[in-house]
Parts: C-alpha cells; structure tokens; sequence
C-alpha cells in the first residue's frame, strides 16, 4: 500500500510529466488559455491515461513479452514480440480515445459537450503515449501500471490548470511584445517547473 | 506544381529551405517541443535525437504522400500514425543495436516521435496535399529546423551547465582547478524551457510581423 502512495506522489509531483519530462507540450502551451478548457482538457487526460496505461500493460504482459505466447503453443515459448510495443501502443491509445469518445456521446451528451473536442486531439498527446512507454520501460505490474497513470494524468491536468490561471491573471500585465502570448508562456512554465523541483527533496 | 524537367528546382529549394530558419517548426510554429526539450542536456543526445526525426519525418512523408489519393479520409490518421510508428521502430532498433548507451539514455524519447507534433503535422499538413518528391524534401527541411534548434539549445545548456561540446571540456570547471564555475541549473529540466523563451523572443524581435497581440 506504502508502495502504491509513494508512487503516486511521485508520479504527480516529482517526476510531473509537463513540468519534469516536457510532455504533452504543445496541447500544454496551446489549451492554457482559460481555466475551463484546461481543466477539460485536464480531466481528459486523466480519464485516457488510466484506461490505456492499464490496458497496455495486459497486452504487453500476455502478447508481446519473450515468452508470452507460450499459452498458443510450447514452439512460441521464444517469441519475443515487444519491438512491436510502439505499434500496440499507438494503436490501442487510438482506438481507447474513439471507443471513448463514441461511449462518452452516447450515455453522457453533457459531459461530451465539454470533453468530445478534446478526445481526438488526446490520441496524439505524448503525454499518453508516454505513460504506456514508462510503465514499459519500468516494468510496472498492474496495479503499479493504475496508480501511476492516475498519478501521471492527474499530476499533469494539475500543471495545465495551474498555467491557465497564471495565463488568466497575467491579461493584466505590460509583457514586453516579442515574449507576448509564447514566450512568456515558456518562462512562466520554467518557473512552474522550478517550483516542482522543489518536491525532489522529499523522501517517501 | 514543380517542373517536371529538374528534380531539384526552385519548388523543391524553397520547400527546404524554408522551415530551416523563416519557418521554423519550434522556433515559429512552435510544434513538437514535446519530446524535444528534455534530450537537451546534451549535444551527442540531442544530434542523434535530430538525426531521428530527419529521417522519420523525412520517410513518413514520403510514405504518406506516395498513399495519399488511396486512404479514405475518415481513416487517414490511423494510417499516418501506423506509417510513423513503423519508422520510428526502425529508429528505435537501430539505436539499441548501435548506440546502446545513448538509447538507455534517450529511453521513452525515441518512441515519442511517434506523436511529435512535427512529423503529423507534415504528414497531415503537407504529404496529403503533395506528391511525394516533394513531401520528402518539405520533411528534410523541417527536420533539420528542428535538430538545429535542438543542437543550440543543446549547446547553450551543455556549454553553460558542464562547460563541455560533445563532451569535449571547453571552459576548465573550477573542481578541476579551472577557472569555470558551472550553472548547475543549465542541466535541470526548467533551463530548456527558459532558453526556449529567450530564442522566441530574440525570433519576435528580429521579425515583429510574428508578434502576438491578445
């Protein structure tokens, strides 16, 4: 339990996607406008990365890892698909943001008013691709795989809305005119970004 | 279109020309910063990293382009995101097969050129519209826009942060009775973001016509 906590803290916090690895830049920069989109934008992003991580791991774990064909037959017990991850993932991240985005229009009209623009535009977030690519490469189980995608999503929808209303308040200030709009939005997210570092320091 | 005469005319000079300075993908459309930035650190990194995205975006167009008038719109996406995970698996096996260290190094970063801005961008924005010569030569142009962004940045923070290009020590560090006394922070994540902000800004001064007004 410790472990699933010390987890989630860190995926939020310390190791932020936006903040910490860049990610999911260009939908961080361009839909930090106004709070409202960003915190659509963020609860998509939550609800996406914790259906696909998960997901992606079940089909890792039994189809693409050495060894985890061996339930079709004894010959396959070498087979070792997982070059073909990159594929798997993109492919499953596509086809969760349509099922989604479908299920979402059909069963809830109200929630997709505010979420549905934001689901294609998710298929092709990094952000989502890269929590299927870390729970790769860190060798999550299942339920590392959940508590780190709902860490991750949430860490980064806490950073969109945090800009946004940094963005918000900022109308009011004299920018100079070359950093106006993107370039103030970088330093601002450098400054975000020095702010999180300062969670590093804490040991769980 | 082109002059079907000369295989590399003014069409195809312009088109790869253009992205590497006036029309920059990071530095004037402001795409693909998403995997970009955190390869950074170092120059070897961040000129394999462009090497990478060259090549995918320079294929992925091409590909794109050569099955444009065959994908059915509604389905395009999925057919240019199949085309570029593939080249980016082929990247991806490369490095690990070559360039083992760096690959560990690099870890998730390879396989987010998958969805990098820039590479669906041109696919979308510019292979579907164009034949295929052409798109390869328009992925050229932007993929090297791209890595020379990356090697300055690079460059600023590896120079700044370790005193060191392609990690060859330039500027002695003051630990090893030198004189340099590095900028620790150049090799933390929020540097890129603020060495970022100074090239737009110093891009906007020199062309006010990109300006923002809001």
């Amino acid at each position: 339990m410790e472990a699933y906590l010390a987890l989630a803290l860190r995926s939020m916090f310390l190791e932020n996607m936006a903040l910490a690895f860049f990610l999911g830049m260009c939908s961080f920069l361009a839909c930090s406008k106004k709070v409202e989109t960003a915190l659509g934008l963020g609860v998509a992003v939550v609800f996406v990365q914790v259906l696909t991580v998960p997901l992606n791991q079940l089909l890792l774990r039994h189809f693409l890892k050495e060894g985890a064909l061996a339930w079709i037959s004894p010959s396959l017990a070498h087979v070792n698909l997982s070059f073909l991850s990159f594929i798997l993932f993109i492919g499953t991240i596509a086809a969760a943001t349509q099922v989604v985005e479908m299920a979402v229009d059909r069963f809830a009209p109200k929630l997709y008013a505010t979420l549905g623009v934001f689901l294609p535009l998710i298929a092709v977030n990094c952000v989502i691709l890269a929590g299927s690519l870390f729970m790769q490469e860190r060798d999550y189980g299942f339920g590392e795989s959940v508590v780190f995608a709902l860490g991750s999503g949430l860490g980064w929808a806490l950073a969109i809305v945090a800009m946004a209303a940094v963005r918000e308040k900022m109308r009011y200030s004299n920018v100079p005119a070359g950093l106006r709009g993107l370039g103030i939005t970088f330093v601002v997210a450098g400054l975000m970004s020095l702010a999180f570092m300062m969670f590093s320091g804490i040991q769980l | 279109m082109s002059g079907s005469v000369s295989v590399f005319g003014a069409d195809e000079r312009r088109t790869l020309v253009a992205p590497i300075v006036a029309n920059n993908p990071i530095g004037v459309q402001v795409l693909g910063i998403c995997s970009a930035l955190a390869v950074t650190t170092r120059m070897d990194k961040a000129l394999v990293m462009g090497i990478g995205v060259i090549l995918v975006t320079a294929l992925a167009n091409l590909a794109v382009s050569l099955v444009r008038n065959h994908t059915p719109g509604s389905i395009r996406i999925i057919v240019q995101l199949s085309i570029i995970a593939s080249l980016v698996i082929v990247v991806d096996q490369v490095l690990k097969a070559y360039l083992y260290e760096l690959s560990l190094e690099l870890s998730v970063y390879v396989g987010l050129i998958i969805t990098n801005c820039i590479v669906m961008g041109r696919a979308e924005g510019f292979a579907m519209q164009n034949p295929p010569w052409l798109s390869f030569v328009d992925g050229i142009g932007n993929g090297v826009g791209y890595a020379l962004v990356l090697l300055l940045v690079a460059f600023a923070r590896e120079l700044l942060g370790a005193g060191r290009v392609f990690g060859l020590q330039l500027l002695p560090l003051a630990k090893d009775g030198g004189w340099y006394q590095p900028n620790g922070l150049m090799l933390l994540a929020p540097s890129a973001l603020f060495i970022i902000a100074l090239l737009i800004w110093l891009l906007r001064t020199l062309k006010p016509e990109l300006q923002e007004r809001d």
